[in-house]
């Protein structure tokens, strides 16, 4: 699938500040549709440590972290995509 | 290091450097020859928590520092040009996948031993050991801490602890033999590794903790801050949650010697420094650790207190500092110790100041004010 990702500002320096990013994303496991955690894993590939910074060692999205894929927020790591998407991520924090 | 390579070459007068972390970044302060003109720099990583910084003693050029920010995890900066030029851990400390743990920000930074170049250890929070053999590059679990089939009786759950999360600090690594290790956990106590940190074992017995229903338990105790002498390293101290002690290996038995502060300002704290050469010396930063914890200087009123007799006695070292209404107070990391001759002393505030002696206490000035809330102070 193809994926398109808008990269916040807090995570440019990964991407010598690109803030629109594309990528070929396969499935990792079995016969299905890559997945967003498919989508993470080719995205800290293609900019080595970024994913570590948004999801834990776990595999759990952190606590000031949305991601939204096509405007929906994605809260599952193993959530299908679809053919052709775009995965928003958003630093969510407030205070001082 | 205490010191600069350079100017220890030269036979020069040392210039000291301090690594400045805060809340919001990292800083620098740079001394002259006579510790009189301080320049300041920075910030490096604004808006990065930093929770430590260190040079590596071993070569006088390697700094990492900890960093994390609100919404981003935590990761590890290393410079090898003494802060010119920055790049990142490409593995950072992290849980293995099947622990259901997660780390949170590392807290803690150590060199390791001088016969072992490149070896760093980190300690996290919640309470985990990593070590690094690339100079900080890439990290692995130390598995005989992380995965002993103790460490949760002895650190309790990872949401237990104290306000910012439970912590593993106080890694130290014994100059004669790098398989002999310490760490301090709060919450946890006081352990001990013989094995270069494959098992551990409590070594907290005649430390209070009165935070729990048996008064003098194996572990679960809070120690703040411990260190030991680097001219006598079977001589430990501690600052901890219920005052402070002594421990002279290889008694395994600790000594309170917090009963010689005054009653009005009390024996708790966060910080401890050591001096460098006379193993009876040290330094500590008391708080307002009386009803619900204030956590500021007692009375408004801040004070080093100095024990030249290894804590027999205590004397106030105030001259310089605020003398009413200063309601900060000094974390963890953030006192530290030069080795020159008259040694420097440092201290960075929860308000943003940095303040220096270079008489060993008797008389103080502050270096820098209006930086974000200090978390560590160490000399480069």
């Amino acid at each position: 699938m193809r994926l398109t990702v808008l990269v916040p500002g807090l995570l440019r320096s990964y991407t010598a500040g690109a803030e629109r990013v594309e990528l070929e994303v396969a499935a990792t496991t079995g016969a299905g549709a890559p997945t967003l955690a498919d989508g993470l894993g080719a995205l800290d590939r293609a900019f080595p440590g970024l994913r570590f910074r948004i999801v834990d060692e776990q595999g759990r999205i952190r606590p000031h972290i949305k991601l939204f894929v096509d405007g929906g927020q994605a809260r599952d790591p193993a959530a299908p995509l679809p053919a052709t998407a775009t995965l928003m991520i958003v630093g969510a924090l407030s205070g001082g | 290091m205490a010191t600069s390579a350079k100017g220890a070459a030269k036979g020069s007068a040392p210039r000291v450097t301090l690594l400045v972390a805060t809340r919001k970044g990292l800083w620098t302060l740079a001394g002259d020859a006579a510790r009189r003109t301080w320049k300041l720099s920075g910030p490096h990583f604004l808006g990065n928590i930093v929770h430590h910084a260190r040079v590596d003693p071993r070569d006088g050029r390697t700094l990492l520092a900890a960093a994390r920010t609100g919404h981003l995890g935590p990761t590890i900066f290393r410079s090898t040009d003494r802060g010119r030029t920055w790049k990142e851990s490409t593995r950072p400390p992290a849980f293995a996948a099947d622990s259901g743990r997660t780390v949170d920000h590392t807290f803690w930074l150590a060199p390791g031993h001088p016969s072992q170049p490149g070896v760093w250890y980190a300690g996290t929070s919640p309470q985990g050991l990593f070590r690094s053999e690339d100079g900080g590059a890439t990290w692995s679990g130390v598995d005989g801490f992380n995965a002993h089939p103790q460490r949760k009786a002895w650190c309790g759950g990872d949401q237990d602890g104290t306000p910012d999360g439970p912590k593993l600090h106080s890694i130290l690594i014994d100059p004669r033999d790098p398989a002999h290790m310490y760490i301090g956990m709060s919450s946890g106590g006081v352990f001990e590794s013989v094995d270069g940190g494959g098992d551990w074992h409590p070594l907290n017995r005649g430390v209070r903790a009165d935070f729990q229903p048996d008064p003098d338990p194996e572990y679960g105790h809070d120690p703040h801050c411990v260190r030991f002498s680097p001219a006598l390293p079977d001589r430990l101290y501690q600052q901890n949650h219920c005052g402070i002690y002594r421990l002279d290996r290889p008694a395994t038995r600790w000594t309170d010697i917090g009963g010689g502060m005054p009653k009005s300002v009390g024996p708790i704290g966060f910080p401890l420094a050591l001096h460098p050469r006379d193993p009876d010396t040290l330094w500590v930063f008391p708080m307002d650790g009386s009803s619900v914890w204030p956590r500021v200087s007692p009375g408004g009123k801040p004070a080093v207190y100095r024990s030249v007799n290894g804590g027999r006695t205590w004397r106030r070292q105030a001259a310089g500092l605020p003398a009413t209404q200063a309601w900060w107070t000094v974390k963890r990391q953030a006192m530290t110790t030069d080795s020159a001759a008259k040694v420097g002393i440092y201290f960075g505030t929860t308000s943003g100041e940095v303040w220096a002696s270079r008489d060993e206490g008797e008389t103080w000035r502050c270096l820098a004010a209006h930086l974000p809330h200090i978390y560590a102070v160490e000399v480069a």
